[in-house]
């Protein structure tokens, strides 16, 4: 057997978009390997969201244990082995999110397998050498993994959520023996907004440090992106001031997003947040340096005073 | 108390590398080097663990012969000596297994490593690490209260060890997550846990008479056959630089009928 397995991802108790996204990848991958397309959900009291899966893939493995309740890399690796020895999974996947760059590795290491992070599909029609960034974006590498199993994260812009399908899979529950945890959970400070999720938002404004003052971010920013309904995002130099969250950075070593439109207001466009934001639909860029790198790659550049620009943008919306 | 800090050579990321014509692998000569940011952040830390605990520092690099200087920055930051394993460029795996090796012999109670290569951006050296060794991992540590507090301008550690356990704050989607860790524990950096300290040159005078051991990668017996083979560079698609435009509504009327972006 040689079955793909997607490790779902839950927000708040439903499945995460992300996931979705990864069953893309899967469905991919399996037509290449010849094998069917399984899912795994893990944590406690998760039967709804094996339901919700099993519209989008063959068959869904539910492993609904206490000791997984918190989602920690120590045992979700050792749960995620033990499904993938159930499924018969050579390829094991996950989006790459911060938790699935948490988890992952580590799962690989139980494997044995090599892995490929934040995968941007397959490089060709036939065969498993797939694409990824390296060098903050500036080269684009064809790898393949020589592992019997393949552990493979995959970047949730490049890929399209999966649709449902006509009949939903089969739901198996596994139980899973886990070695006593070295790990406690302690606590989980979320980040309350009531903005949509920047990375599956369809447009992002995002601020950086021409914006001079963490309370210009309240002031400028926030009533263009409730105009537009936006996610708002944030460059390293302001995340690292503490004007913002650092769940807002775009990156290469933050999030990367693809919006439909990307507003970068008063960034100048170092490789680093363009490795986050470049795969976006349409970017404009609003900076008063002419010279800024960020016009070498926006739609449309306004060359001006933010603090100007954006409160008759906000208006004239 | 003693912790092991990994740092790797990488290209300066303020330079862009060039692709060799036949896309066989990258030019990196006329590159400047540098020790991988985040990996500077974990000799920080290290620093400030043991300068209140106690015990030693320990500056581990794996690569050529060259990541000797890269090794020797983290001595004059203030470690007290170094492991240069001489090898190839290894993948995140292969870096892991012979990490596993140097664990049996040093026996640290704390592994600190960066989340990311700037190079490679893999992120997986330290979750395979802990993986391999059965010990608990806190990715992306940060500092609860940022780079603007009273804790980091005081150099503050950001990882909270007390009772051979170790509490780390992480940076997640969604928030801030925090896990306390039974020791031996790994531990890896994201850039908000604290700010590096420049060497001073004194520092650097005494980092040359620090002992580094260096080994050449076959002495230790581990397979570093990569499981992951690079078999092309390219460049990435371009984005074309579009129009300036001179006023808000030609923004607006441009984003309506050219994009339909609104
Ligand atoms: C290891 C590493 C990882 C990194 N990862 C990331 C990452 O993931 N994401 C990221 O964003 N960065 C990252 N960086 C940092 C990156 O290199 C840049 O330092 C950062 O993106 C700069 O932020 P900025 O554009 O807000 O600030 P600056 O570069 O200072 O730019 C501010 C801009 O505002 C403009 N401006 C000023 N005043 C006004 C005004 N009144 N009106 C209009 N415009 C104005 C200026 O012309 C300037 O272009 C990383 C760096 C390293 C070393
Ligand atoms: N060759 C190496 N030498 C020393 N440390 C390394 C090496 N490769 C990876 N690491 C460590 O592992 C971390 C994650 O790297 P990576 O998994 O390659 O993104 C880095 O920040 C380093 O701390």
């Amino acid at each position: 057997m040689s079955n793909v397995l997607v490790v779902a991802e839950l927000s708040e108790g439903s499945l995460k978009r992300a996931t979705e996204t990864c069953v893309t990848f899967a469905k991919d991958a399996a037509a290449r390997t010849g094998g069917k397309v399984h899912g795994l959900v893990l944590g406690q009291g998760v039967d709804g969201i094996a339901q919700e899966l099993a519209k989008r893939v063959d068959v869904v493995h539910v492993v609904d244990q206490e000791a997984l309740k918190d989602p920690m890399a120590e045992t979700y690796a050792q749960a995620i082995k033990a499904a993938a020895d159930a499924a018969g999974a050579t390829i094991v996947t996950m989006a790459a999110t911060a938790h699935g760059k948490d988890v992952m590795p580590r799962a690989a290491a139980l494997l044995n397998a090599g892995m490929a992070s934040d995968i941007l599909g397959f490089a060709s029609d036939e065969g498993m050498a797939m694409r990824r960034p390296i060098q903050a974006g500036n080269v684009i590498a064809t790898v393949e993994l020589t592992s019997d199993i393949k552990v493979i994260s995959t970047r949730p812009t490049e890929f399209d959520p999966a649709p449902e399908a006509a009949s939903p899979g089969e739901v198996k529950a596994l139980s899973v023996e886990l070695a006593p945890p070295k790990t406690r959970y302690v606590k989980f400070d979320k980040i309350a907004s009531e903005r949509p999720d920047l990375t599956d938002a369809t447009v992002v404004i995002s601020g950086g440090r021409g914006l001079k003052e963490a309370g210009n971010f309240p002031k400028l920013i926030e009533p263009l992106a409730d105009k537009l309904n936006a996610a708002i995002g944030a460059s390293r130099a302001v995340v690292d001031a503490g004007w913002v969250p650092n769940d807002m950075q775009v990156g290469q070593t933050g999030k990367v997003v693809a919006p439909n439109l990307y507003i970068a207001v008063g960034i100048s466009g170092a490789i680093q947040h363009v490795a986050g934001m470049k795969g976006s639909k349409t970017i404009v860029a609003i900076n008063k340096d002419p010279e800024a790198p960020i016009f070498q790659l926006a739609d449309y550049g306004l060359v001006d005073d933010l603090f100007k620009i954006v409160p008759e943008l906000t208006e004239k919306l | 108390m003693k912790i092991l800090v990994t740092v790797k050579r990488v290209t300066d990321y303020e330079r862009k590398v060039k692709i060799a014509p036949d896309g066989s692998g990258l030019v990196t000569e006329g590159m400047t080097f540098v020790p991988n940011p985040f990996d500077e952040i974990a000799v920080e830390e290290a620093l400030r663990l043991q300068k209140q605990h106690g015990g030693e520092v320990v500056v581990v690099s794996l690569g050529s012969k060259d990541a000797i200087q890269q090794i020797r920055q983290g001595l004059a930051m203030g470690a007290q000596r170094g492991i240069l394993v001489e090898s190839e460029e290894l993948d995140p795996d292969a870096v892991a297994r012979v990490l596993v090796k140097l664990v049996e012999e040093e026996q640290p109670d704390l592994i600190i490593m960066g989340k990311q290569d700037t190079d490679n951006d893999a992120n997986q050296a330290g979750q395979l690490l802990a993986g391999y060794l059965g010990w608990p991992q806190a990715t992306f540590a940060s500092k609860v209260e940022g780079l603007d507090s009273a804790d980091e301008k005081a150099q503050k550690p950001g990882v909270v060890i007390e009772d051979g356990k170790a509490t780390v704050i992480r940076e997640v989607d969604g928030g801030l997550e925090t896990l306390q860790m039974d020791l031996p524990a790994v531990v890896t950096t994201d850039l908000r846990l604290n700010h590096p300290r420049f060497a001073s040159l004194p520092g650097i005078m005494k980092a040359k008479k620090k002992p580094v051991r260096e080994i050449p990668v076959a002495e230790l017996g581990v397979d570093v056959t990569p499981k992951v083979k690079t078999l092309k560079y390219e460049e990435p698609p371009t984005r074309q630089a579009g129009v300036t435009v001179g006023s808000v509504d030609e923004l607006l009327e441009k984003l309506k009928t050219e994009a339909k972006a609104l």
